[in-house]
């Protein structure tokens, strides 16, 4: 396995995804005595070239880890980090690779890994009922973490309309949310 | 043997409250007599929205304290994670001595962690003498938590831009003292575990996960190591001090010169990184660097730093389990986080459960589960499920705590005669 440098990882993500690749961002800072670098490398693609660029990670290195997916409601979008890491096995060679998507709210989709990566199947299954983000051609649909009864439509961590702030129960003394609905109030505010 | 015509398989949930389980999680197990032949894994049963709390409640310096909280074992490795990636989006780079301090205290808290799961792992087996034994011998780690942090549990060590308690020269030869100790005994818990005749009739080739399995279902830690995949942050990363020394990931070829990824080589790996912590933590004392141990001793004014901060950080630490991952993106004119993911590494480890069990027997659940060190909580019942003709048993902790313990017991005994 030939270990790249951060700036030639960039330059093959171009030249193995055209016009999909948006843009990317090499993070580095030393650390402790020695001051050896961490590394970080954040990779921007479009959804159409998603897939395309998680293939192209496993030609750096065979098996990569993919740690999680982070996921960030931003509005109008939501984006999503795939946080991989390649290059582990050496020392101080690892590199974190941070894949970035960004998807509308209207057409939150974004196709499967599994069949590439079979451990992302968690980290897909937690997206899809804390996010609302349809994983297509997901193997397992279930809920992971949240509870049969919990509502369909409802998000956790959304900041939107589709949030949980009409479950909350506050406890007296606390406002988490301004716009609580009216049996959600807790008792002590009541007249 | 099947008979034509016959339902041979049936489905055993084991769980939400399960044996060899600190915390709930549910395994529906397929068995065809006594052989499993699927499983799957059920959990979410504690999920406490602790990210939400980060997201909607708390302020950067707040969560410091919600992240130790998250669990009770790894309450260094969660904060570590999380401080790295505040620092990060934040832009703020803790003092040297700091960030030698901070793996003291992580290394210290690998000790007791392996040393408590050798314990389980020796209960789940039968041989409760050596529970016993292998706990006095973790109280001595335990002492010296309390000694430098002032807690025996929540250590509260951990502040964004350095640590909230120095380690100073007057305080070496007690600790000292204890890595000796466990240099000492460290040969007689290597008989214990490894050269047992019936501890090695119950954990070799049984629960095993194999490199390319390993691989593909992204296991990692102790568990991912034993099946020889060298994957270990403080190895591959260049994070705190830890990038400061030569650290190899310790896969069990070492000791045995092959991998087989059974129970026995989650064994081999987790008694050698306690060897590797007692080094680690004399390295640090030989070299920590003098000077300050945080960055900005004024909370309020870190504080404001925070709020104004704009940026993501992605903190990542190798806990006793497995890679410990934190992800932060910090808003401008936010009082709290506007995200942050946790991964603890059971997240991904869980998911070569069903790899591991396939093929072994119930008596073996108890102690092949174990064997990732699942950081879930404390079991009861198990009930079983004849779907055939739709009759409920129950399989109560005890019984199949008896069920483990009797394999055990037949295996000595065959030895004996």
């Amino acid at each position: 396995m030939e270990i790249l440098s951060p700036e030639k990882i960039v330059k093959s993500f171009k030249a193995a995804l055209g016009a999909g690749f948006l843009n990317a961002k090499i993070y580095q800072r030393e650390v402790a005595v020695k001051k050896n670098l961490f590394t970080s490398i954040w990779i921007y693609v479009k959804r159409q070239a998603f897939r395309k660029a998680v293939e192209h990670i496993c030609e750096l290195q065979e098996y990569p880890h993919l740690a999680i997916i982070s996921s960030s409601d931003l509005g109008d979008s939501v984006e999503l980090i795939y946080h991989f890491t390649i290059y582990y096995g050496q020392h101080l060679k690892e590199l974190s690779l941070g894949l970035r998507i960004s998807l509308p709210k209207d057409d939150l989709k974004i196709p499967t890994i599994t069949d590439i990566i079979p451990g992302a199947l968690f980290t897909e299954r937690e997206t899809q009922e804390m996010m609302g983000v349809e994983v297509t051609g997901i193997p397992d649909n279930r809920r992971l973490f949240l509870p049969d009864d919990f509502p369909q439509d409802v998000y956790p961590w959304r900041k939107d309309e589709k949030g949980p702030y009409d479950l909350l129960r506050v406890l007296p003394g606390h406002s988490c949310h301004s716009e609580r609905s009216e049996e959600t109030q807790d008792p002590w505010e009541k007249k | 043997m099947k008979n034509e015509g016959t339902e041979t398989t049936y489905t055993i949930p084991v769980g939400p409250i399960h044996p060899a389980l600190k915390e709930p999680i549910r395994l529906d197990l397929k068995v065809d007599g006594e052989e499993i032949v699927a499983v799957d894994v059920v959990v979410g049963q504690v999920h406490r929205g602790i990210e939400w709390l980060g997201m909607n409640r708390n302020n950067p310096i707040q969560n410091i304290y919600i992240a130790e909280r998250v669990c009770g074992i790894c309450n260094i490795s969660h904060p570590f994670a999380y401080i790295m990636a505040v620092e990060q989006a934040a832009g703020i780079t803790p003092p040297e001595r700091a960030e030698y301090i901070r793996v003291i205290t992580a290394e210290m808290e690998r000790i007791h962690s392996h040393l408590l799961w050798a314990g389980v792992a020796a209960h789940e087996l039968g041989f409760d003498s050596v529970f016993y034994l292998v706990w006095r011998v973790r109280e001595e780690i335990m002492d010296l938590v309390e000694y430098l942090t002032g807690n025996r549990v929540t250590k509260a060590m951990f502040q964004i831009g350095g640590v909230r308690r120095d380690i100073t020269e007057d305080q070496f030869p007690r600790i000292r003292k204890s890595l000796d100790y466990y240099k000492t005994v460290f040969n007689q818990l290597k008989t214990v575990f490894l050269d047992d005749r019936t501890i090695r009739m119950r954990t070799k080739n049984v629960g095993i996960l194999k490199t390319e399995d390993a691989l593909k279902l992204l296991a990692c830690g102790p568990t991912g190591r034993a099946s020889g995949v060298s994957k270990d942050v403080r190895q591959d990363q260049a994070y705190s001090a830890y990038a400061d020394m030569d650290i190899k990931a310790i896969t069990p070829d070492v000791l045995t010169g092959t991998v087989v990824g059974d129970i026995y080589d989650r064994i081999i790996v987790r008694l050698l990184e306690v060897k590797q912590s007692v080094e680690i933590i004399e390295c640090c004392l030989d070299e920590m660097p003098p000077g300050v141990i945080l960055a900005e001793p004024k909370m309020a004014k870190v504080l404001n730093t925070l709020k104004k901060a704009e940026g993501e950080g992605v903190g990542r630490h190798e806990a006793p389990r497995g890679e410990c991952i934190h992800y932060v993106r910090l808003e401008s004119g936010k009082e709290t986080l506007a995200v942050w993911k946790i991964r603890a590494p059971t997240y991904v480890n869980l998911m070569a459960v069903p790899t591991m069990l396939k093929g072994a027997q119930i008596a073996d659940v108890p102690i092949a589960f174990a064997s990732i060190d699942p950081c879930m909580s404390c079991t009861n019942r198990a009930v079983v499920v004849d779907t055939k003709a739709n009759k409920k048993s129950l399989l109560t902790n005890e019984e199949l705590h008896r069920l483990c313990v009797e394999k055990t017991r037949k295996l000595s005994n065959e030895l004996a005669r």
